[in-house]
């Protein structure tokens, strides 16, 4: 690899752009795609390639995916997300913290992630949540929750997952549906948040969170849920 | 579909590594087959003085790639290799493997 590809590829990654580095596996020559020009037939695999999230081998050349990070963002600067935030970063996720209320979501609690404190509906329309996008709810709060679900549910986010019990996610449910959210809409809420590993402690929680999110992402029957 | 985030901050090594003069090869998994235990686009960072990042195989044939890479530095000219994990090597290094794997190797120009 020429060390200017090396280079233009880390920027790329810094600017979370999608690129794809192809490698022509007979004489090592490398275009890194779409900012350089590949054969048709590549192109059609390198777009594979990053809609898959997985590299490819076509026509002699070796097609590397890179994307931009998975985000995920956390609605309630709150306890619970204080122990998900710090364990969520090692698994790839570019982290967002949303919560107006400035005494929680602080640089000193969440380090290293990106905080926003606007309300939660003008956050997540800014934020955009998109298929590799994961969106939990934490305050237990509806006036922070509600909003924040409303915005996800219109999203194509890969994981929508709100905490509260069950008797709590009724009463969600009967609002968002006046919110005008269809049972099918409804049900891609996973609540009780997380996988069922009995969690009591934050940090388990927050582990059952990430267990959850990750067998969404990599459709392992786990994140299966039974209609309730 | 597996973890393919390791090959990321290799990257960001290797860069860092260059510019602290080090001169580099830089070996890519292109494809599998079987229970090889890293996917398709893992890569194995090694320097002329001996060092070494990330994985190839999680540890089968780091040695054998690294070796490679040291040639690869010395004539500049890209390798592709096929390797077979045996069963009996895989339980040797502790690993559930028993795959094969295609690697590319190429020095870091």
């Amino acid at each position: 690899m020429k060390a200017a590809t090396l280079e233009r590829l880390l920027a790329a990654r810094a600017a979370k752009r999608a690129v794809v580095l192809a490698t022509k596996l007979d004489d090592g020559t490398q275009a890194l795609w779409p900012d350089e020009a590949l054969p048709p037939a590549l192109v059609a695999a390198a777009e594979e390639a990053l809609r898959d999230d997985e590299a490819k081998n076509q026509d002699g050349w070796f097609l590397a995916p890179h994307n931009p990070p998975l985000r995920l963002i956390v609605v309630g600067a709150v306890h619970v997300a204080q122990s998900l935030v710090p364990m969520a970063l090692p698994l790839g996720f570019a982290v967002t913290v949303v919560d107006p209320r400035r005494a929680f979501a602080t640089d000193a609690r969440f380090p290293g992630v990106t905080l926003n404190h606007e309300w939660p509906d003008d956050a997540m329309k800014e934020l955009a949540p998109d298929a590799r996008t994961a969106v939990v709810t934490l305050t237990h709060d509806p006036k922070l929750d509600d909003p924040a679900l409303d915005v996800a549910l219109r999203s194509g986010a890969f994981y929508i997952g709100a905490l509260g019990s069950r008797r709590t996610h009724a009463k969600r449910v009967a609002r968002l549906t006046e919110l005008g959210h269809g049972p099918d809409a409804i049900a891609r809420i996973r609540a009780p948040i997380g996988l069922d590993i009995e969690a009591v402690t934050a940090p388990e929680i927050a582990l059952s969170i990430l267990a959850e999110i990750v067998a969404a992402r990599r459709g392992s029957k786990l994140a299966q849920r039974l209609a309730a | 579909m597996r973890d393919r985030v390791v090959s990321e901050d290799i990257l960001s090594t290797a860069a860092e590594w260059r510019r602290a003069g080090e001169t580099l090869a830089l070996a890519t998994v292109v494809e599998t087959w079987g229970s090889s235990p890293r996917p398709a686009g893992s890569m194995l960072l090694v320097s002329k003085s001996g060092k070494l990042a990330g994985s190839v195989s999680g540890g089968c044939i780091e040695g054998a790639v690294a070796q490679i890479g040291q040639r690869v530095m010395e004539t500049g000219a890209p390798e592709l290799h096929d390797f077979g994990i045996s069963d009996e090597r895989a339980w040797e290094v502790g690993l559930a493997c028993g795959g094969k794997l295609k690697v590319f190797v190429e020095k870091l120009a």
